[in-house]
């Protein structure tokens, strides 16, 4: 297992208390990516919500979609802004949306080099990146460009 | 006119600041600046504090109205307000919300005020400092996307690279900035100017934004006094009017996890037409505007959501010169702003903008008759307002 992009120390990902969340944490564990819809309407909808932004219906699920998707922004961090980055140099956030997914995003890493261009519109390929020694394992979902 | 406006209904009757520390350098306590900056605007309103019975906020500003009232011993309190998310982007909805009271009666004497030290109550620019998250940031901010500069880069890159804006455009609004707070002595960057070069070599913080395309951090506190309309001639000052304000955001802009379906955006699509409507003026009158620079991307998609520039047109139309004031034909961020002069919220952008009217900014524009401030970009709710002189009316 690779290590993880980021050094250790940041701040943990936990399940939202009211749960509106949670499929999609466990999803990451399991190695999928399981994005809310509509059952009434078939909207899809990113961040999570109560009800659907489209129909209003409360009737709401979390569905797979395959682990690939575009990048439709990035930015390359240099100032740390946490303790545990001081040392970690310039570090790659990318913006992915899901085109089949009404086109919702996600946010993660880029992996590879720090340095590297990144074109926006380019296809990238998600990683599940899991932390499973900690208090609360958890996995993030990060990306790769595809070659 | 139309019936429900808040066009010419309302004044200035005061303006008032501490003095601008580094973050963590007040010598007060923070109650204690808000305090005073509510002082100097009654001072320079020439009114008791007393007489102030309405107290409008933003950014979940700590010094709470009801104690507020009681220090200054008001003999009543009548509007007790805070415009709701957005952190600086509440701040010309502060004003509108102070003005909404007085024009419909409820309050005759709004002050409106923001107060900061960061180093009574912690920074902005650091992430969190907790051992886990949840909710929406736990969605971003495991991935090291946790600072403002983080939150708003990606919005930048995408407008920059869909319409082609080069670096050169966000230098400009910066070097403007600095070029006028060297004529500020209030300025936290007075006697500090900046030049292309240093501009230039300085470090990234996040790409697209140098060191100095990001907002200071500071300590101070910052007020303005409103009142009816009717009453604008009683005060030492060239009336002031506000002619329109406007708060809030586009479909879906509070959509989490960056989703907000128009995402290179200022948060200002909708909203900005609402302002010129209110207002009863277009881009072309405006003679000088103050834009809230968190980041200067901010500044740049903000104008072109208001209209001053078709977003193709950036890099010709962001140019220093025509930002100077008093020559530019667009003079901007005439004290400094967030950049330069202080961050305070961007309360002293609106404060500059009536100084501006008033004829007693230290980069006064000559003529000045329609004076625009744009408040807290790219987050949600956003605001601007619109002041006017006399001859506005």
């Amino acid at each position: 297992m690779n290590p993880p992009y980021l050094n250790s120390g940041l701040p943990q990902p936990l399940p939202a208390p009211d749960g509106l969340d949670a499929a999609f944490w466990q999803g990451l564990t399991d190695e999928k990516i399981l994005l809310q819809s509509c059952c009434d309407c078939n909207k899809w909808q990113w961040g999570p919500e109560w009800i659907c932004h489209h129909c209003h219906s409360e009737a709401l699920t979390f569905t797979e979609v395959a682990p690939e998707g575009i990048i439709y922004s990035y930015e390359r961090v240099w100032h740390p802004v946490h303790p545990a980055l001081k040392d970690q140099g310039p570090y790659l956030i990318v913006l992915v949306e899901i085109p089949i997914a009404d086109h919702v995003r996600l946010v993660g890493n880029l992996l590879g080099d720090p340095h590297q261009d990144v074109i926006i519109g380019s296809q990238v390929q998600a990683v599940f990146e899991h932390h499973e020694t900690e208090q609360h394992p958890f996995t993030l979902l990060q990306w790769q460009t595809i070659n | 006119m139309k019936e429900r406006t808040l066009r010419g209904k309302v004044a200035v009757a005061g303006v008032g600041e501490t003095a601008y520390y580094k973050r963590g350098q007040a010598p007060d306590a923070e109650f204690k600046l808000a305090l005073k900056s509510i002082k100097a605007a009654c001072a320079d309103a020439g009114i008791s504090p007393k007489e102030l019975d309405g107290f409008a906020s933003f950014s979940n500003d700590r010094s709470d109205p009801s104690r507020l009232a009681a220090a200054l011993g008001c003999s009543e309190l009548r509007f007790s307000n805070m415009q709701w998310g957005g952190g600086g982007g509440g701040g010309a909805a502060a004003v509108g919300n102070a003005a909404a009271a007085i024009a419909t009666g409820t309050a005759d004497c709004v002050v409106v005020f923001r107060a900061l030290a960061q180093g009574q109550f912690g920074r902005f620019g650091q992430g969190s400092q907790s051992n886990v998250v949840s909710g929406s940031f736990a969605h971003t901010i495991p991935y090291g996307l946790m600072s403002p500069a983080q939150m708003f880069a990606m919005k930048v890159v995408r407008f920059m690279h869909d319409h082609g804006v080069e670096q050169n455009a966000l230098r400009s609004i910066s070097l403007a900035a600095y070029h006028h707070a060297q004529h500020n002595p209030r300025a936290v960057m007075y006697g500090r100017p900046l030049d292309e070069d240093t501009y230039d070599n300085s470090r990234w913080i996040v790409e697209p934004f140098h060191l100095y395309d990001c907002c200071l951090e500071n300590d101070g506190a910052a007020a303005m006094v409103l009142v009816s309309a009717e009453r604008a001639e009683e005060f030492p000052h060239k009336p002031c009017y506000l002619l329109g304000a406007v708060g809030g955001s586009h479909y879906r802009a509070g959509a989490s996890v960056h989703n907000t379906p128009e995402y290179a955006s200022s948060t200002f699509p909708s909203l900005a037409p609402h302002l010129y409507d209110m207002a009863e003026v277009t881009a072309g009158d405006v003679d000088v505007l103050q834009c809230y620079e968190n980041f200067t991307g901010g500044v740049l998609m903000s104008m072109v959501e208001h209209g001053f520039c078709e977003p193709d047109e950036c890099n010709e139309f962001f140019v220093k010169e025509r930002f100077l004031a008093p020559g530019g034909d667009l003079p901007l961020n005439t004290s400094g702003g967030n950049l330069a002069e202080c961050y305070m919220h961007g309360l002293g952008l609106i404060i500059e903008s009536i100084r501006q009217i008033r004829g007693d900014s230290t980069s006064q524009v000559a003529n000045s008759e329609v004076s625009m401030t744009i408040s807290g970009p790219m987050v949600t709710p956003v605001s601007s307002c619109i002041f006017g002189g006399e001859t506005t009316l």
